[in-house]
């Protein structure tokens, strides 16, 4: 299949707003997503990415803005739309009652793939997702993470080009959750473009091309991994001393740190490299300063926030 | 590739989910059967014979008294099975499947259509399973095969309706709690009509209310059919409430489906 949006973005918004009453949900998004990227909506419970994405997924209407999304107007053409895309929401959308091949043979009569390719398609995907075993039990006695890839592999039988997947690894355990980024990195690599939403820094870092932040509604900052963290001075190194004496000089001997007298403690900036670690180590080394204990704090989703937004992340309900 | 040749496949496929959702949740169609014969029991033999004398029949209360109230208690099939419509579909709209049929190129209609079929076919096997029921405790009928055929049709006409507006119950309810209390009126109304007993024993207030609600005429038309009682305007009057009930129901149920749904 081929598509037609080649040199055309993938999703394209501008002034997207929403509101539900007197609460401002989106406030004047702009936004693209190249074709054949990922792209991942980072932000806090509440920022209104779930709402982004079931905009962007005609599920629901915005109050105003233009939005393109896979080379059709979302307002004019939410249909076409619709026969492009593929939407895995943050809450399971499988058929509880219906077996796991069921609902992805469901899914296939929705695309009106004829039987036998309905047939192979199924099987195929219950292979791809390890969920051969479990075909043929109801959908509501799997566990989180078999729910969760059955969800997504139900979204591919229709072989979309762009997916709108919101957390797609909330609640899962650490194990659920590297098998699901390893499914998107496929999908990647297939040319599938990818939307995602997350909460959590280094999900956004595995997984997307370029990140935006989302904060109370707005757009906050938005660019690769590596430009948002050289914004964000959230990772650090924490050296904690036995003695005044100790903090004293290392302080006396590393500009950049910051101390704390009441914990005899230093944080010094930095990025997690091994390299600048080692440099941090000789120095206190050379100048014989002896270290009680050292940790290494890598940013996350608060020192992002904290760093652009200049508030902790709110968490909101909803 | 036309839009009605879609629209009709999709409605196939959305019938056979929920023809499936029934053999997988089977305690729903318990609830839809077991409700009216449990009441059939209790009417027929606990009250049976008392209220039997009660309408005045000349000897065998009891019998006498099946024969009446089968048709309300027929009726009552519909109303459960209202409930049960209510309940399945707000099951579905708080799961995110619909969610998910809402984001796909198929028809809308669809997905209301499959469970509308799909409780018709089981209202119409319930009804089917309750008349047994009450023929094996003495309900004798006195129709002809003619006014079966009719009986059948009305029965249909009045499950049609009042699915359709229990889809739009469904629709309108928050949780599947609300789904299943919305439609407990439905229940009511046969009691409140000419169901058990004859309205005219009743005090005014609940006479003239009983002369204007929808149940009364269906059931008086349904008793006409099958006992041969006089049926008078009822059959008229059991259409108009049919057709304007179907109407109500269904355009309240696409506007509810086509508008966005709950935060």
């Amino acid at each position: 299949m081929t598509t037609t949006t080649l040199n055309r973005p993938a999703i394209s918004a501008t002034g997207l707003r929403k509101s539900y009453g007197d609460q401002v949900v989106l406030d004047g998004i702009e936004l693209t997503v190249g074709d054949g990227t990922t792209f991942a909506l980072l932000g806090p419970n509440g920022a209104g990415k779930t709402t982004m994405v079931q905009i962007l997924s005609t599920l629901i209407t915005a109050d105003a803005g233009a939005m393109h999304v896979a080379g059709h107007d979302l307002a004019k053409n939410p249909n076409a739309v619709r026969a492009a895309i593929g939407v895995t929401g943050q809450f399971s959308a499988v058929d509880k009652l219906l077996t796991g091949e069921e609902n992805l043979l469901l899914m296939a009569d929705l695309h009106h793939l004829g039987q036998r390719e309905s047939r192979q398609r199924a099987a195929a995907l219950l292979d791809q997702f390890d969920l051969v075993e479990a075909a043929k039990k109801p959908a509501a006695t799997y566990s989180g993470g078999m729910r969760r890839r059955l969800d997504l592999a139900m979204t591919l039988v229709g072989n979309p080009r762009l997916i709108f997947l919101d957390e797609p690894t909330a609640g899962l355990d650490p194990r659920s959750r590297r098998t699901m980024w390893q499914i998107i990195r496929d999908l990647v690599a297939d040319g599938v473009t990818i939307f995602l939403t997350t909460q959590q820094l280094e999900e956004a870092d595995q997984l997307a091309d370029r990140i935006a932040v989302l904060d109370q509604g707005k757009l906050v900052a938005e660019g690769t991994a590596d430009e948002l963290k050289s914004r964000i001075a959230g990772g650090h190194i924490r050296l904690q001393f036995a003695d005044p004496h100790a903090l004293d000089s290392a302080a006396h001997s590393i500009e950049a740190a910051s101390r704390d007298d009441d914990t005899l403690t230093l944080q010094v900036p930095s990025d997690g490299n091994v390299r600048s670690l080692r440099a941090l180590l000789d120095q206190l080394d050379s100048a014989s300063i002896e270290v009680d204990r050292l940790s290494i704090h890598t940013p996350d989703l608060d020192d992002v926030f904290f760093a652009l937004t200049g508030h902790p992340t709110t968490q909101k309900e909803g | 590739m036309s839009t009605l040749y879609y629209t009709v496949t999709d409605s196939a496929t959305m019938l056979r989910r929920s023809l499936r959702h029934m053999l997988r949740y089977p305690s729903m169609t318990l609830l839809v059967i077991g409700m009216p014969v449990i009441l059939l029991l209790l009417f027929t033999y606990v009250f049976g014979a008392t209220l039997g004398a009660g309408i005045g029949a000349l000897s065998g209360g009891r019998t006498a008294y099946v024969n009446y109230v089968a048709p309300g208690i027929i009726l009552l099939t519909v109303a459960t099975a209202a409930q049960g419509t209510a309940i399945s579909v707000a099951m579905d709209t708080t799961e995110g499947i619909i969610a998910r049929f809402r984001t796909m190129a198929i028809s809308r209609a669809s997905v209301l259509t499959g469970h509308v079929l799909g409780w018709m076919i089981q209202t119409m096997l319930s009804l089917a399973v309750v008349i047994g029921v009450a023929l094996l405790m003495g309900f004798r009928p006195s129709a002809g095969p003619f006014a079966w055929i009719a009986a059948i049709g009305l029965l249909a006409m009045v499950t049609f309706a009042l699915i359709w507006l229990s889809v739009a119950l469904g629709l309108v309810s928050k949780s599947v709690e609300t789904a299943s209390n919305l439609p407990m009126f439905l229940m009511l109304l046969p009691f409140l009509g000419s169901g058990f007993v004859p309205t005219g024993s009743t005090p005014a207030v609940v006479r003239y209310f009983a002369e204007y609600q929808p149940f009364t005429p269906v059931i008086e038309t349904l008793r006409g059919l099958l006992m041969g009682t006089p049926i008078g305007n009822s059959a008229i009057l059991a259409v108009a409430w049919c057709a304007a009930i179907t109407l109500v129901g269904y355009v309240w149920a696409r506007a509810l489906f086509n508008r966005d749904p709950a935060q």
